[in-house]
């Protein structure tokens, strides 16, 4: 193969990418765009979606999100400072808890659909509930969250720690006040992941917070998430494909606004804490 | 001035408390894995403790509802699914690769790599939709009935495309540039140097990032279950409907009972090990140093 | 002695007070041995730190010198192979039994690290947080001990009016005044310096090293340090480490002019010559 052929082939495997986005979010546009206003956002949706709006399912999806967070990140962020401040190397319980975040990171998403079935809906008595495909989530979500972070962390310099203890603080005032923010990034981008993933979640969605369209009342209700409506529509409703593209560019787009969301909460809220 | 825990200047310390409680958390994520090994095996133990795994290779054909288990057609349709997508995703993600750290102009690197992010943030429910709504039928044009294997092959290579770029280029740039400048001393031209000394230097991370996405896409459901067709059989032709473990399981969920779920628990073990062992491998092959 | 141009340092020059006529022994180390595992680094040090002096400790790399300072302020119990044998007496308390309050013990002798390390949080959070942690409560009380701080390390002119940027945007020479000020602001007793100005260009070094003859007699101060001519410049006593059969000793300890004109110890006595300050 000559050197410019060469060339050729490899411009064109970026091309062939590049190409097949475009003829998605083409598609994904011609098909839904005309669907789409602020009557589709706002309203429930009639007629098995086919018409109305997802008013009540953007609802459940921010409560299901909402709970994969207030439930992951504290505890996430928890054993990611122990991970980082209280273990050694070499320490059987620190590999041990590594290994187990490990295995929980290769478990595939209808694996977990089966677990929080079996546990959160059925075990728990939570039933088809979006308490329990929240909480089905943050268990997939965790994972990823505390390595990101942990990794962050260790990276923060020995000389800061070094500093604080010299200067009588307790660590838990180092941690919060000084590594917590200078971790900052990491761990913001670990939410990033986090909140990516449980929303473009489906498989785990199906059996546990179930196919309720309707809005949700409390955490104990069934709610569709908009992967799920999106599921729905295009494979058990005929002349649903419109509704479902439609569907399909908002929840692209939410999941922009999601990871912008997280950057702004890094860069001001985070970050800011250790200015001023 | 007395410095003993018993001078009343001696404060509480908060430190005490802060090590058993975040220990309390890292704790909680191995309780978390020993639940799902606890109640998936709870689930699958009727069929397991009947030498169920027999029953999956011997058993013909997989008809539930008469307690008939064999999916060895449902695997072999999920690990060519797999390798089809490996099949064609592994070149294509490594031109990307090399086109990101060695031909990519600075303006477009940029743009490029966000390309990437974009389709590696793709919900897979998205893409199995636009599958369903245009490949299939373009498929279909060609031969009925469209959805089948080859479509969720290239649905699948799509989906795991920007993976194998981003994990490739990664290991592109961490081969030492002094490899890269020895072999243009010695006259190497790009196509040399780049196929015959820089790709084999970072063989390894390439290596883990293709098994990390074929256990991705061994584990992957909604794009399976859009666009394979779902029909049990061995594939026997690319353009034949096929259905995977996983859309399987997702299909009869809903109103499987007793036998009939404890099978599709066991399947799901039976997924989680194949992925496991996958990512294992992966991991490994990083570690090779 | 002292340069007089416009100094920036609201200490005044306590060259005429009598700092070390009549000097107390505030911290009396006996016996203390230091070791990271199996690997000994300091082997049975016995000195007296004195009061409102300046004390050196001078010798090549390696000699346990950090360590020694390290076991002072217990900073050793952040690390889980260090083991410390020994005695050190803090105005009459012995400091490295159990139940010492170590956060108290850092209060009151503070550290310099030899890289300055101010926190990646603005100014004026790098000297408040200290306070805050030691329950200075009032904000009002806060401001005014940070800003006397940075005053008496001569660094309020030139950073006043950007208290809230990054400490990181600092030079060098600021930043490990800062970090000074960091520690002063804590009111502590003893300084424990590890080479302060090694790692700082010759002009910040010597703003530095002026800043610690002006806390003479208000601080203790210990210094480690292998400048021999800034030893002898700013030193009251200083005491000489070697390294014997791999592991750190001190060899001579002594009023510093005596110890650097007559050597009583042949050891120091080649050290002292061979490297030319």
């Amino acid at each position: 193969m000559t050197e410019r052929l060469f060339t050729w082939t490899i411009w064109l495997s970026a091309a062939l990418v590049a190409a097949a986005l475009m003829w998605v979010i083409g598609d994904l546009f011609s098909l839904g765009a005309a669907h789409l206003s602020l009557d589709f956002l706002l309203s429930a949706p009639r007629d098995a979606g086919r018409s109305g709006g997802i008013g009540p399912i953007l609802v459940a999806t921010v409560l299901i999100i909402g709970v994969t967070l207030t439930v992951a990140l504290p505890l996430g962020l928890m054993a990611a400072v122990w991970l980082a401040e209280f273990t050694v190397r070499g320490d059987a319980l620190g590999n041990a808890i590594r290994l187990s975040l490990d295995v929980m990171a290769g478990v595939p998403s209808i694996v977990y659909g089966l677990f929080g079935n079996a546990f959160f809906s059925i075990y728990l008595g939570m039933g088809f509930s979006i308490l329990s495909g929240g909480l089905t989530l943050a268990c997939m979500v965790l994972p990823v969250f505390i390595r990101t972070s942990e990794m962050g962390l260790a990276a923060v310099s020995d000389a800061w720690r070094q500093g604080a203890s010299a200067l009588g603080m307790t660590r838990s005032a180092a941690i919060w006040h000084i590594l917590l923010p200078a971790a900052s990034p990491a761990i913001g981008a670990g939410i990033m992941l986090g909140i990516g993933r449980a929303t473009a979640e489906t498989a785990a969605l199906i059996f546990t917070s179930g196919y309720v369209d309707r809005m949700p009342e409390s955490l104990l209700d069934s709610g569709r998430s908009l992967s799920v409506h999106i599921y729905d529509l295009s494979m058990n409703v005929t002349g649903g494909d419109t509704a479902a593209h439609a569907s399909a560019l908002v929840l692209i787009a939410l999941i922009i606004v999601f990871n912008l969301l997280a950057q702004w909460f890094t860069d001001r809220w985070l970050h800011r804490r250790q200015l001023a | 001035m007395i410095l003993s825990k018993d001078s009343s200047l001696y404060h509480w310390n908060i430190d005490k408390a802060l090590a058993p409680l975040l220990l309390l958390a890292g704790l909680a994520c191995v309780a978390i894995l020993l639940l799902i090994v606890l109640f998936l095996s709870r689930e699958a133990w009727p069929v397991l403790a009947n030498g169920g795994w027999r029953a999956f290779v011997a058993d013909n054909g997989w008809y539930p509802l008469e307690g008939l288990f064999g999916l060895l057609p449902m695997l072999a349709a999920s690990l060519a699914v797999m390798l089809g997508a490996i099949v064609l995703a592994g070149p294509v993600g490594l031109g990307c690769a090399i086109f990101l750290q060695f031909y990519a102009p600075q303006a477009v690197r940029k743009s490029f790599r966000l390309l990437l992010s974009l389709l590696a943030g793709m919900p897979s429910v998205v893409l199995g939709l636009w599958g369903l709504t245009v490949l299939v039928p373009l498929i279909a044009q060609w031969q009925p009935p469209g959805a089948s294997l080859l479509a969720a092959i290239l649905v699948l290579a799509l989906m795991i495309v920007p993976t194998m770029a981003l994990a490739g280029a990664a290991a592109l740039s961490s081969v030492p540039a002094d490899l890269i400048s020895g072999a243009a001393a010695l006259g190497m031209g790009a196509r040399s140097r780049i196929l015959y000394v820089a790709v084999p230097a970072a063989r390894r991370g390439m290596l883990s990032g293709a098994l990390l996405s074929m256990a991705r896409a061994l584990g992957e459901t909604m794009v399976l279950l859009m666009v394979a067709g779902n029909v049990v059989q061995y594939p026997h032709g690319l353009l034949e409907p096929v259905r995977a473990l996983t859309a399987n399981i997702a299909l009869e969920m809903a109103y499987a009972t007793d036998l009939h779920r404890a099978g599709l628990f066991a399947s799901g073990l039976l997924l989680t090990l194949l992925v496991l062992v996958l990512a294992w491998l992966a991991a490994r092959s990083l570690r090779h140093d | 002695m002292n340069k007089h141009h416009t100094s920036p340092f609201t200490l005044g020059s306590v060259d005429e007070a009598q700092p070390c006529c009549v000097p107390a022994p505030q911290l009396e180390v006996r016996a203390l041995s230091v070791s990271y595992g199996d690997r000994k680094v300091l082997d049975t040090v016995s000195l007296d730190i004195y009061r409102g002096c300046i004390t050196a400790l001078i010798g090549p790399s390696g000699c346990g010198k950090t360590s020694f300072l390290s076991a002072i302020n217990r900073l050793t119990d952040m690390l889980p192979t260090a083991k410390v044998e020994g005695s050190v007496r803090f105005d009459d308390e012995e400091i490295l039994n159990a139940g010492v309050d170590t956060l108290q013990l850092r209060r009151r002798i503070g550290m310099i690290f030899q890289k300055p390390n101010p926190f990646p949080l603005s100014i004026r959070r790098n000297l408040e947080l200290p306070l805050r942690e030691h329950g200075v409560r009032k904000p009002r009380e806060r401001s005014e001990r940070a800003e006397q701080a940075l005053r008496d390390v001569g660094l309020w002119n030139e950073v006043k009016d950007r208290l809230g940027s990054s400490a990181m945007a600092l030079s060098g020479g600021q930043q490990q005044r800062l970090c000074i000020a960091r520690a002063l602001v804590l009111k502590p007793e003893i300084l424990l310096m590890d080479e302060p100005c090694s790692a700082l260009d010759p002009m910040s070094s010597a703003v530095v090293e002026e800043l610690i003859t002006r806390l003479r007699g208000r601080y203790t101060i210990v210094i480690v340090t292998h400048n021999l001519a800034q030893a002898k410049r700013v030193a009251n006593y200083a005491g000489f480490f070697w390294m014997t059969e791999r592991v750190g000793k001190l060899i001579e300890f002594g009023q510093s002019q005596r110890l650097f004109d007559a050597p009583t110890h042949a050891l120091t006595r080649a050290y002292i010559s061979g490297v030319s300050g």
